[in-house]
């Protein structure tokens, strides 16, 4: 009887599906929730680097193991409690001592069960204390507390630190002191008087110094030719010696310029090193810095909530504006956001109307047969080849085929002192080897979209007495821009994310300069370009010290999402708009 | 089918309805002309044998049940089945005594001779302005008052300037169905056309627009020639001159109008106009 009940109930759901709506929607939900996890997780720690954090002072006990150099005191930020078992410890340990003393492992083990809590405090001041994380024990800790006084400074070198000012000495040797009135005003313009000196400096070298060195360059490559001609062949005509006394005469013009521009730097570095800062650590331990090794500062326990928010506002500036430093330690990732954009732009430049064109040839004029058929199969494998292999390729016929056949052409000189242009990675190889990689994705998305224009339209077309050139350029095209359109933002989230191609084609972990900038011909397609993707690779996986780099990652991270969440919204915004013009109301 | 090319040979008789042409005589009476026309889709055979003067001037109804090639041989005339793969005729299709299928004939030229109204109205995703001029444009006209000139004439013609002239520039997918279907015949007639061909230009309309399409019709056919195929009997009764009756593939008849309403020859017209079958 029960028996049958349950039937029933089983019987009356199932013709309706409800069953399945659950299991389908579970699945959804499922899917959803991770989604939703790993960017709540990026979002959060990717913004948690940029917060300010109270900076915490511990007082260990002497006899604590963490006690560094008989110091007691350690400033920090926490980022994280942890617990750890006895055991693990000991583990640790043991590999340490390389199992030098069993027996009182043995005795260690026997206390297994037993866990201990401990904080990972970011004490930054690399130079000081060899890593970024130390690690403090609850039961060590005397005392906590929040000290008013006490800075976080950015440094040119070492990461951050944490510590108390003491005085600043002036160039001329006077002093200003903690217990003068004006001590923190003095600080903050001594620290943004520096900050404009430097940005000076980076001035005279990145705009005024660059172009003359790189004019230099070339002209010392040329001079380099001609005196190669004379080893060779013995004598030069006199043109060439006339050449050969023009450019001599230019470079040392020119090493005269640069000589002047220099000592402005120098000068201006030389003040930035004159000016100091003494302060102590949470020890009392003292020590300086120059004012140009010293960035940025504020107090991070004497900020209100508002405050917070203007100095992440500024980090973040400084994190998504500035350049590198430290080999991609710190300062900020612009190149590697600008080096993104400009390759998927590129990529999308080069992918679309080839794509296009192909889709067009494919679905309007081919014969449809089963050439037509296989072709299609081929391209859609194309699109499940490992990007990698693209990159195999990129490198093989792009870089050295293409890349080298314009140097040979075009660049000869260069070539044969061995300073390749195009025969080596670069951007321009990069953005194409990407296009290559999502062509099948737009060609699929045209093909789509074309063969959804009715064919009403074509007839009417034709029976206007248009050719099949005039109906699909002024018709078929415009109808399915919107469907192009599509797989380009397709292609551009894949291109923009995609590290492993690029590695064998033209990214580097840092690159002098951007590909396009203010000397001439601006866009330089033939240069090495950083990318967020390596960068992530980079700085997380290869720096010395991979822990203090986590956030880095994270913020980068976010920074490489927001980038194609941009990229991806303005297509979404422009496909939206041509749908609009195309797509009228009713019908 | 011996039937079939008797008719033809009756000489039409004039007089039987009001007089819209009194000149009529003068117009040629095979301006469109299919001689023992056969027309295959592959290895299956549409059409068997037809052959079929159209007069100039006229309308001349196409009518008969789904599927007997009617619409194949609409889209003869203008040579719209080229796109489709794998057809193949025999037997002769004069155009004002040119052979459409002539080397010499390029389709481009042939379909810009012949404008064509479809069942279901395709104005172009553009605006009113070039839906009307999108002919002339494919031409190569580029001059602005030509084509103003020539949107105003063709959507007078088509009876639907006073409705749009405000709007031109507003895409046609804002317009009613009937309004689109009357930008379709401005469009074909804006390249000035010698023949209309209309497939079931009403078969999607409301009995007003219907009426308003008739109406514009019977305008046109002064300086037009008119084929249409149609599945609505009084329609073909209201708007031709001609009525051709296919079934199968077979021209079954063809004569004046009223005579193949009133008094068809033929036992399957006779059951076809009365509702029997089809």
């Amino acid at each position: 009887m029960e028996n049958n009940a349950s039937n029933k109930t089983r019987k009356s759901l199932a013709p309706k599906g409800e069953v399945w709506v659950w299991f389908t929607s579970l699945g959804l939900v499922l899917g959803l929730a991770m989604v939703l996890f790993l960017f709540g997780l990026i979002l959060l720690r990717g913004f948690n680097f940029f917060w300010p954090v109270p900076v915490v002072q511990l007082e260990l006990k002497e006899d604590s193991e963490a006690v560094f150099r008989g110091n007691t005191s350690f400033a920090g930020v926490i980022a994280s409690t942890q617990e750890r078992s006895l055991q693990e410890i000991a583990v640790e340990e043991e590999i340490l001592l390389e199992e030098e003393e069993e027996v009182e492992a043995d005795g260690i083990l026997g206390q297994a069960l037993q866990t201990i809590s401990e904080y990972r405090v970011f004490v930054g001041s690399r130079d000081r204390y060899g890593q970024s994380f130390r690690y403090f024990r609850h039961n060590d800790i005397l005392e906590r507390s929040f000290p008013e006084d006490i800075i976080r400074a950015e440094r040119r070198v070492e990461g951050d630190a944490f510590f108390f000012p003491q005085r600043i000495q002036f160039q001329d040797g006077s002093e200003v002191t903690r217990e003068d009135a004006n001590f923190e005003d003095e600080l903050d313009r001594v620290v943004k008087e520096g900050r404009a000196r430097r940005s000076q400096i980076n001035r005279i070298d990145r705009r005024e110094i660059g172009p003359i060195n790189l004019e230099i360059r070339e002209l010392t490559m040329d001079l380099r030719f001609l005196n190669r001609i004379e080893r060779t062949e013995g004598d030069l005509s006199e043109a060439q010696e006339a050449q050969r006394e023009r450019l001599t005469e230019r470079i040392a013009q020119l090493n005269e310029q640069f000589e002047l521009l220099r000592d402005k730097a120098d000068e201006l570095r030389e003040t930035n090193q004159s000016i100091r800062v003494f302060y102590e650590y949470a020890d009392g331990t003292s020590g300086q810095i120059a004012i140009g090794d010293l960035f940025r500062f504020y107090y991070p326990n004497r900020l209100g909530f508002f405050q917070r928010i203007q100095v992440a506002g500024i980090q973040f500036w400084e994190f998504v504006s500035g350049y590198p430093r430290e080999a991609n330690m710190s300062g900020g990732i612009f190149p590697a956001i600008f080096g993104t954009f400009v390759m998927t732009l590129i990529m999308s430049i080069a992918v679309t109307p080839f794509g296009v064109i192909t889709a067009i040839y494919l679905r309007e004029y081919a014969v449809q047969g089963p050439l037509v058929r296989a072709v299609r199969i081929a391209i859609n494998n194309l699109a499940g080849v490992p990007s990698i292999v693209f990159g195999v390729f990129g490198l093989g016929f792009f870089v050295y085929i293409m890349g080298g056949t314009i140097d040979s052409l075009f660049f000869s000189q260069a070539q044969e002192l061995g300073t390749p242009t195009f025969g080596t990675g670069g951007i321009l190889w990069a953005g194409l080897t990407l296009a290559l990689l999502n062509l099948p994705v737009v060609i699929v998305a045209t093909e789509e979209s074309i063969s959804a224009v009715p064919r009403g339209v074509r007839e009417g077309s034709l029976a206007c007495g248009a050719s099949k050139w005039q109906t699909i350029q002024r018709l078929v095209i415009p109808a399915s821009l919107p469907g192009i359109l599509t797989g380009m933002i397709l292609a551009m989230a894949r291109g923009a994310g995609e590290v492993a191609p690029l590695m064998l084609v033209g990214v580097v972990a840092l690159a002098p300069n951007l590909p396009v900038d203010g000397t001439f011909p601006f866009v330089h397609l033939e240069r090495k370009f950083m990318h967020l993707g390596f960068h992530i690779y980079d700085v997380g996986f290869q720096s010395p010290d991979s822990e203090a780099a986590i956030p880095t990652v994270f913020a980068t991270t976010l920074i490489l999402i927001a980038l194609i969440v941009v990229l991806n919204l303005s297509a979404i915004l422009l496909r939206n708009h041509i749908r609009k013009k195309h797509k009228g109301s009713a019908f | 089918m011996n039937d079939s090319t008797e008719t033809l040979q009756q000489a039409p008789d004039i007089k039987q309805k009001e007089t819209d042409n009194p000149d009529k005589t003068d117009f040629r009476q095979d301006y469109i002309s299919f001689r023992n026309y056969n027309f295959f889709y592959g290895p299956t055979q549409v059409l068997f044998d037809v052959n079929l003067d159209i007069p100039e001037r006229q309308v001349t109804a196409l009518i008969g049940p789904s599927g007997c090639g009617k619409s194949t041989l609409l889209r003869n005339i203008n040579r719209m089945n080229d796109l489709v793969d794998g057809i193949r005729h025999e037997g002769e299709l004069l155009i004002d005594g040119t052979s459409a299928y002539d080397p010499t004939v390029e389709v481009i030229s042939l379909r810009k001779r012949i404008g064509m109204v479809f069942q279901k109205s395709n104005p172009f995703a553009k605006s009113i302005y070039e839906n009307v001029v999108y002919g002339l444009r494919v031409a190569g006209r580029k001059k602005k008052s030509s084509l103003d000139e020539a949107v105003e004439t063709s959507l007078r013609r088509a009876a639907l300037w006073d409705e749009v002239k405000d709007r031109l520039g507003e895409s046609a997918f804002g317009l009613s169905g009937g309004q689109m279907q009357r930008l379709c015949i401005a469009r074909a007639i804006a390249n000035n056309p010698e023949i209309i061909l209309m497939d079931e230009p009403c078969s999607a309309l409301d009995p007003v627009a219907t009426g308003k399409i008739e109406d514009l019709i019977h305008d046109l056919k002064k300086e037009y020639t008119i084929v249409i195929v149609t599945h609505n009997m009084q329609q073909a009764a209201r708007v031709s001159d001609q009525t051709a009756f296919f079934y199968l593939g077979k021209l079954i008849e063809y004569d004046e109008t009223e005579k193949i309403f009133m008094n068809p020859a033929q036992k399957q017209t006779e059951d076809y106009v009365r509702g029997r079958f089809g």
